[in-house]
Formats: C-alpha cells, sequence, structure tokens
C-alpha cells in the first residue's frame, strides 16, 4: 500500500494558482524528498496533504484513509513537523511532548517512557524540565521533531526541518530521519537544500510554479541532465566574467575564488580555459572537472540559477 | 468517525488550553480580584438591595471570566506559530472549538463558584432552587465561552485585533442585557435590546435560583442559551473552516 496518494491537488488563492494539478505517490518505507524554489507551492502542497488546508480539488489518502473524509483517522497514522510551526513555548521540553502524545492516544507509562527516551536520544534531557521558552532555534526544532515522533508515526512529514538550524543541531536531525526510516517510518521531506536530499531521498519530486516538473531517483534525475558537466578553476588572480564567452559554454558562475565553467562538453571546456589562461596569462591554480549534480538539474527544472 | 479520538482530542486540547492560557498566576488572580474591582463599582457608595442585585451581579462575573481568554487563544496561538502544528494533529475543527469552549467553561465556573461561595459567607444569600442554579452556572459559561471562541475565530494573528473587537462586542451586551433593571420593568425597545443578550436569560436564571423571582419559565431560558450556544458554535465553525479554506 503506498503511503501517500495524493491525486490532481489544485489550490489557488484569488488569482494565483499556488498548486496546479499535483499528483504524488509515496511508497511505504520510503525516503521522498519535494524540492522547489521559494514560492514554488511546496508547503502548501504539505499543508494540504495533512488536512490542515482544504484543496479546491483532488484528493489525499495517508494509507488508503481520505485526509479530508476521515481526518482523525488519517492523522493518526502520520506527524507533521509544519515549516511555520512551533512548540509551546510555555512548556516545558517534556511537556511538550507528553502534550502530543496525549493525541496520539499513549497511556501515561508509555508516553513517559518514551518521552524520556526521545529527549535523550536528541540531546535534551538535561534540560526537559525547562521552559521552551528560553531554548534557542535549533533546541526547539528538536523538541519539535521528539513531539513528532513520540508515537513512532508510521509516515513523517518534514516541512524545511534544517532551514537556519546549526551544523550540530541540524546533523541531529538527519540522524533523526534516517534513525526512523530504519525503524519503519516512511518520510516525506522538504527542502531547499538539494545535497540532503540527494543524501537522504529515494525519489525527489520538483515542483515549480505548482506544477510537478520532474518525479525521479535523484540519480535518474541527474543523468537526465548528464550532458552538463562543468569544469571548476581558479586562476592566480581575479578575473571578470566577461574572459569566458565561448559558443561551447553553457554558462559561468563565480563560485567563492573560482569559476565554474558548464558545459556539453568538459574537453572542450578544459582546452578552453587553457587557451584563456595562455591568451590572458593566467596562472592555473587548481581545475577540476565534475560529474553533473543534483543541483544542476535542480537549476535546470525550476528555470532558475 | 472515530468518536474515541474525536472526544480524546477535546480533552487534550482543553487541559492544553487550561494549562498554558488559564492556570496562570496572573490570570487567576485577575479572574478573582475582578470581581471583588466590579462588586466595589456598582455597590459601595450606592444605595442598592445588594441581595436583589446580585444575580446580575454573578451573571456578569460569569461572562466576563468564561469569555476573557478564549477570544486571545486561536489568534495568540497563530502568532506564537503553534496553530499549525495543532491542527495538524489527530484534531477536527469542532475538536479545537469545543477543547476551547470547555477550557473557558471550566474557568468561568471555577471563579464564579469561588465567588458564590465567599459571597454567600458575607451576605445573606438564599438559594432557592439549587439545581437551576447549577444549571444556570454551567450553561452560561458554556455560552460565554463559546462566544469567547467566537469572536477568536476571525482570520488574524494579532491578539490585539481581537481584544478590540471583544470590547466592542461583550461591552454593550452587558448594558443591554436585565442586569441593572428588572425585565418586568422594561417596555418597548428596552425590552426588545434587553431580549437580544443572552446575559439577560442567564441573569433570569439566577434570579430564580436566588429568590424565585424569575421573569421567564426558567424552560424558556434553557432553550434560549442552548440556541445562543449552538449558534455560536456554528458560526465559529463556519468562520475557522473558511479559514481553513483561505489558508489563514
Amino acid at each position: 500500500m503506498d503511503a501517500v496518494t495524493a491525486d490532481n491537488l489544485r489550490k489557488s488563492f484569488g488569482s494565483v494558482k499556488a498548486v496546479d494539478d499535483v499528483s504524488i505517490r509515496i511508497s511505504e518505507g520510503e525516503i521522498y524528498g519535494f524540492l522547489g524554489p521559494n514560492g514554488a507551492g511546496k508547503t502548501t502542497t504539505i499543508r494540504m496533504l495533512t488536512g490542515v488546508l482544504i484543496p479546491d480539488s483532488g484528493t489525499v489518502s495517508i494509507f488508503g484513509t481520505d485526509v479530508h473524509k476521515d481526518p482523525l483517522a488519517a492523522k493518526m497514522k502520520m506527524s507533521v513537523i509544519p515549516e511555520n510551526g512551533t512548540v509551546y513555548s510555555d512548556l516545558t521540553a517534556f511537556q511538550n511532548v507528553l502534550l502530543t502524545a496525549k493525541f496520539y492516544g499513549m497511556e501515561k507509562k508509555e508516553r513517559e517512557e518514551r518521552a524520556v527516551d526521545i529527549l535523550k536520544r536528541l540531546g535534551l534531557l538535561e534540560r526537559k524540565d525547562t521552559l521552551v521558552r528560553s531554548f534557542s532555534k535549533g533546541m526547539r526544532q528538536r523538541v519539535s521533531i521528539a513531539a513528532a515522533i513520540v508515537h513512532s508515526p508510521r509516515l513523517l512529514i518534514l516541512d524545511e526541518p534544517t532551514t537556519g538550524l546549526d551544523v550540530q543541531s541540524r546533523r541531529l536531525v538527519i540522524d533523526t530521519i534516517r534513525h526512523m526510516n530504519s525503524e519503519g517510518s516512511t518520510i516525506l521531506l522538504t527542502t531547499h537544500n538539494i545535497e540532503e536530499a540527494n543524501a537522504l531521498c529515494s525519489n525527489i519530486s520538483v515542483i515549480n510554479k505548482g506544477k510537478i516538473v520532474a518525479t525521479e531517483s535523484p540519480e535518474k534525475l541527474k543523468k537526465n541532465f548528464d550532458t552538463s558537466g562543468y569544469v571548476e578553476v581558479s586562476f592566480d588572480r581575479p578575473v571578470g566574467e566577461d574572459i569566458f564567452s565561448s559558443p561551447g559554454l553553457i554558462r559561468a558562475e563565480s563560485w567563492g575564488d573560482k569559476w565554474r565553467l558548464f558545459s556539453d562538453d568538459p574537453d572542450f571546456a578544459v582546452r578552453y580555459l587553457l587557451s584563456v589562461a595562455e591568451r590572458e596569462k593566467l596562472k592555473i591554480v587548481s581545475i577540476a572537472t565534475s560529474n553533473p549534480t543534483l543541483e544542476e538539474a535542480f537549476v535546470r527544472l525550476t528555470g532558475e540559477a | 468517525m472515530d468518536w474515541r479520538v474525536f472526544f480524546r482530542s477535546i480533552f487534550a486540547v482543553t487541559e492544553k488550553n487550561m494549562r498554558i492560557y488559564y492556570f496562570k498566576g496572573p490570570v487567576m488572580i485577575f479572574g478573582l480580584l475582578f470581581p471583588l474591582i466590579m462588586f466595589l463599582t456598582f455597590f459601595i457608595g450606592r444605595d442598592l438591595d445588594i441581595i436583589s442585585f446580585f444575580p446580575g451581579f454573578l451573571g456578569m462575573m460569569l461572562f466576563f471570566t468564561a469569555s476573557s481568554v478564549g477570544p486571545l487563544i486561536t489568534p495568540w496561538e497563530k502568532r506564537e506559530k503553534t496553530y499549525e502544528r495543532l491542527i495538524s494533529l489527530p484534531v477536527i475543527l469542532e475538536s479545537v472549538i469545543i477543547g476551547d469552549l470547555l477550557a473557558g467553561a471550566v474557568f468561568g465556573v471555577l471563579i464564579t463558584a469561588i465567588v458564590l461561595f465567599v459571597c454567600a459567607l458575607f451576605l445573606n444569600l438564599a438559594v432557592v432552587n439549587a439545581a437551576v442554579l447549577l444549571i444556570s452556572m454551567v450553561l452560561g459559561s458554556v455560552a460565554f465561552a463559546a462566544l469567547g471562541t467566537l469572536l477568536a475565530s476571525p482570520a488574524t494573528n494579532n491578539p490585539s485585533n481581537i481584544m478590540m473587537l471583544s470590547s466592542l462586542v461583550r461591552l454593550p451586551l452587558i448594558f443591554i442585557s436585565g442586569i441593572f433593571i428588572p425585565l418586568g420593568e422594561l417596555t418597548g425597545l428596552y425590552f426588545i435590546l434587553t431580549s437580544l443578550s443572552p446575559l439577560t436569560y442567564i441573569v433570569d436564571l439566577f434570579h430564580g435560583a436566588l429568590s424565585g423571582n424569575a421573569f421567564y419559565p426558567a424552560w424558556f431560558d434553557i432553550m434560549v442559551i442552548v440556541s445562543v450556544i449552538l449558534v455560536f458554535i456554528l458560526a465559529a465553525k463556519i468562520i475557522q473552516r473558511r479559514n481553513l479554506v483561505k489558508g489563514v
């Protein structure tokens, strides 16, 4: 059985089509990524999948239960960490987790044991009786995750879970996602972080301007754009974009103290760079070629550089 | 629908509200001090018969306490960004509305019961019908808490907007209700205006319970209050559902 089945979801806000005929299938047990630029319709789609927003048309089923016809049964099977949602500041970390567990009908002893276990795993046990009000963003997000996984949901939906987090908190979140998946939870993850999606997800949908523009595994998605490798080069002194001008180049991007030259033909790009260095009397400090990346696929699909 | 999950969600929302919004020092102190201030405002230095005005005073207490915090909960949660998380839990709109309502009602009954008990110690209060007194306190608190939930429904994440709306609605309801002038002495437009306030019927029930001098029969007051509760809940549901459609 599919964990999530969404068919022909549509949602408009006034004259703006936020989500336009989006359909998604997520198999049980997979980690599914939902990528898109800002305003592409990711959060609106997630809000419809979780029953928070009523779609103009279309249906959503969670493990076979229609979210809008039987919301209580559908919501019992999932847990959500909304992008625009947080935990209660006036409760402690422990109270927040226990409160969520109550909504899912866990017995007192079970919810207390599980809450302690999860808070320990997320590095919050020592602060469990501290009001969340005094927590940093990363700690709040960990409490949010602890509350969301306390009942071991069959489906865990995370909307931009690592945005704005420090490295440690980000790693904890990613580890928790992997851990939950290994325990059998299906994961739906929206993210801006393409490498994160690449590392975690078995399948990815890319949404742009309210429409799904691709659904593939990360490797297949990259292969679809396998003509577009790049050469990364750095010179001994700064140069401008104007020196990279040739019909064989797709584009040149400044990348820190380096330049990335995207081309259908890496061999041509390397030879061209050598000729540019010769012509401009530049010394090449480093040069490397790269295979197509998921980021490149994402940029091509969403039309944004 | 799984009714067990539904009722559980109502009680979880109620408990959450009681813990976060009601059972806090400042709110409890306000709840208990407010009746004292109102008492002093209305009775000190004026030649009023405390016993005959006591039902109106009690009704006003119930009205203010049960409907004071409820209007702020939803806008506050929207501002704090906890609302989105709440409605993604196993709840439906009705659970949130009834849970909010129950929390206000429990707070209203509790504070009013304390006020009634303290006043009974110092004033020579008689209770003619204890059952009607109990019913009127419960129904009144539910009705006024339902008003609070309805006032919380407009799409805003700014509690001060709702506070303004709340004052705009609640204060006139006090003044047009039959608190200050016995219903039997009102005629024409005044009587019609008074009939529009749900507080009128609660005060009338209190009159019946404490002195036996009710204007309407108890069944009529109860019927009106139950209808008002249903209308408030239905209106809150319609507005909040519309918010869900609009995504606000």
